[in-house]
């Protein structure tokens, strides 16, 4: 009977592994064709633009719905300035945090304080905005950004960051708030990160007569270095895609590009989001998917930037000697 | 500080309040008011009438016909579906006829109508529901206590809103307004990041107003505006003034006076200074020639007390109608709100059409029709146009 049943349930379990592996298969496939279909459906709603103003629509800054005529480089400056902007600003807490929680607090502050960094992720980008527009605007206004001003203005290149007047919904505190949202989602991930060092090598430092810093900076940090940019890159992804919080504390105004970061600013998303609803002639609404579609460009563009840094990280000295 | 943020809080919650608030309003709360003509004429349902319609467009108006269509419903048991999606969207579902009628504070362009014609074959109907003024409006600290309220002239205004004048001590602003001699601070603008009717009525009165304007910026639901910071919706705008000291910008006049904040006088073409009354903006449109389309924007009209930036806000029907109960339906409910409905205008901050306008409108609800039919029952037509 054994003899039987044996090669009965073989094929029985073979149908269900071939099964397995077409569901799986195309769970995955679907992926790559939602992707596809999205930029096909963009670049067919956005033909008209790409047409008619060609390469002109990613350098030009003259955005013009009365006049038909439009330009997205004051959209694209925004998002990227305020997406690396709120990375430069978000990544030392996220690993300083990380290291602390991981490394220096009793096992359970560390727990409780991770939970609650966590929690952050779960404020809805709408209550970071209010909360932006209605505390952190003002407090910009009255006390950093004139302190900013008397104290890195006066300094020569730098200070041109910090020139002319504050309204307090700029691309400063739209980048303040982005690095908010973004700072537990790196923060989680370092922390991981950080946390899968062997113990036998820090262990190892330690016993060589190492402190506590020596060993983070030359076992732990080059070993996670990779992680943390992965990390990092996944918040800037965050930042770059944002919306409603942007909106709401950025000022909206594609006129300028300056160097202040007090000049309120506008980011592609903002654009879309503000905008769409009432695109009304043909060409604006051609034009305001096209901005969709350099939207996905740009965060493609940090993407391959992310990997290829991760991979240089990797395969520095210190990151080769950790593995 | 404390208080200026709950105020702002309030500003943005304003709509979902606003549009609770609007149900609650009833006809009863006005009784002073005099029945226009054509009033009465709808009190229950009807045979044969669609118990259901969908509407979509102007945020402006969306109060106004959320409050109307509560009320409607429990006249006549027909329920009216409505989104305030914006003008455009609402032109663009009504075009492809998703919805049954649109609704838009921009008259719909000579390309938009003709586009139009492909699925409705005849020009969409603009039937008028009411006027709006749009207030302009600040914050000055030192001029809370004030009992006086700014002065604009029409060159100041277009001064602050193109840049060229860009401090409130501006010797132009000081000529109308001595108070802000002293006040040595940059003006921050504040106008509509989204498309809007509410920037379409201020920009066509600038249009109107300064050929500068007309020629470098022009009017629209979105322009390329020469300074200041964008913010969603009038809530928001109303917001970002409560929130940033020595701000100006517009809103529509419920969004001022419920956010406490000062209404500006503009000076009209009669040289008064006026503000955004009720009876101010209702005047504005007696000093215009209707056409009977009523496509017009009605900015810098004439009249001694006219507030000079307002305008209509319009449904959108198309008079072709192919199911005879939608017809129906759609030619009572608004005859019923151009008529009935009016009462309710004043109490949400819109003014009530003067008689020209309804006179305007009847024309045009007449025209629905099914298969050349009139959809309006002759009993209710006929009083009025006797």
């Amino acid at each position: 009977m054994a003899v039987t049943t044996a090669p009965e349930r073989d094929t029985g379990m073979q149908r269900g592994e071939s099964i397995f592996k077409n569901v799986v298969r195309i769970t995955a496939l679907s992926m790559i064709v939602l992707l596809v279909g999205v930029i096909i459906l963009l670049a067919i709603d956005a033909w008209p633009a790409i047409q008619h103003f060609g390469f002109a629509f990613l350098y030009t800054s003259e955005w013009d719905p009365v006049f038909d005529n439009y330009g997205a480089a004051p959209f694209i400056f925004g998002t990227v300035v305020t997406s690396i902007l709120a990375l430069i600003l978000a990544t030392p807490f996220a690993v300083g945090g990380a290291l602390f929680i991981s490394e220096y607090a009793p096992k359970t502050v560390g727990s409780v304080l991770s939970f609650i960094i966590e929690l952050l992720v779960a404020i809805p980008s709408v209550g970071f905005g209010l909360w932006g527009l209605f505390v952190l605007a003002p407090f910009m206004r009255n006390s950093i950004d004139p302190f900013l001003r008397n104290v890195i203005g006066p300094i020569p290149v730098i200070g041109e960051l910090f020139k002319g007047p504050t309204i307090g919904q700029d691309l400063l505190t739209a980048s303040v708030i982005l690095a908010i949202m973004i700072l537990p989602t790196i923060l989680a991930i370092a922390r991981e990160i950080i946390a899968q060092v062997p113990r036998l090598q820090k262990e190892g430092m330690l016993a060589l007569g190492a402190t506590k810093w020596e060993m983070l900076r030359s076992s732990v940090l080059p070993y996670a270095w990779g992680g943390i940019v992965g990390g990092a890159m996944l918040g800037l992804a965050r930042a770059i895609g944002e919306t409603m919080a942007v909106t709401m504390t950025i000022g909206n105004s594609s006129q300028q590009i300056s160097a202040s970061l007090f000049t309120p600013g506008y980011t592609i998303a903002s654009a879309i989001a503000n905008q769409f609803t009432e695109a009304d002639t043909p060409m604006y609404f051609s034009a305001i998917v096209e901005l969709g579609l350099v939207l996905l460009l740009v965060s493609a563009l940090f993407n391959i930037l992310a990997r290829v840094m991760v991979r240089r990280m990797t395969r520095l000295p210190g990151g080769a000697a950790a593995q | 500080m404390k208080k200026q943020a709950l105020v702002a809080i309030g500003a943005v919650m304003l709509l979902s309040v606003g549009l609770a608030f609007a149900q609650d309003a009833t006809p009863e709360m006005t009784p002073a008011m005099t029945a226009i003509p054509g009033s009465g004429m709808i009190t229950g349902p009807a045979d044969g009438e669609a118990q259901a319609l969908t509407g979509a467009g102007s945020t402006f108006a969306q109060p106004l016909y959320t409050s109307w269509f509560a009320d409607y419903a429990k006249l006549t048991n027909v329920q009216v579906n409505y989104q305030g999606v914006g003008s455009g969207a609402g032109i663009k579902a009504v075009t492809d006829q998703t919805v049954d009628f649109g609704a838009t504070d921009a008259p719909m362009t000579d390309q938009q109508l003709s586009d139009a014609q492909a699925k409705c074959n005849a020009d969409m109907l603009h039937i008028a529901t009411a006027i709006g003024g749009v207030a302009i409006t600040y914050n000055i600290p030192e001029l809370q206590s004030s009992s006086t309220v700014l002065k604009f002239t029409p060159d100041t205004l277009v001064g602050i809103f193109d840049g060229s004048i860009n401090t409130w001590n501006d010797a132009k602003l000081v000529a109308d307004n001595p108070d802000l001699k002293d006040i040595a601070q940059p003006i921050a603008v504040v106008h509509r990041s989204d498309s809007s009717g509410t920037s379409n009525i201020l920009t066509s009165y600038f249009a109107a107003v300064n050929s500068d304007w007309k020629t470098n910026v022009g009017a629209g639901t979105a322009v390329s505006w020469p300074t200041g910071i964008g913010q969603k919706g009038s809530a928001g705008v109303a917001g970002a003034i409560a929130g940033v000291p020595y701000a100006v910008g517009y809103v529509e006049t419920t969004y001022a006076t419920q956010n406490n904040l000062p209404v500006a006088e503009v000076e009209n073409k009669a040289n008064n200074f006026v503000a955004p009354t009720v009876e101010n903006v209702s005047a504005a449109a007696a000093g215009f020639t209707l056409p009977a389309d009523l496509r017009i924007m009605i900015v810098n009209g004439d009249g001694d007390n006219t507030y000079p930036i307002t305008g209509f806000t319009w449904a959108l029907v198309c008079p072709n109608q192919t199911d005879a109960g939608k017809a129906l339906a759609l030619a009572r409910v608004f005859w019923w709100g151009v008529h009935d409905g009016q009462s309710y205008n004043t109490q949400l901050g819109y003014a009530p059409l003067p008689a020209p306008a309804v006179a305007a409108d009847e024309a045009l609800i007449l025209k629905i029709n099914v298969g050349g039919k009139q959809a309006l029952p002759t009993d209710i037509a006929t009083p009025a146009a006797s």
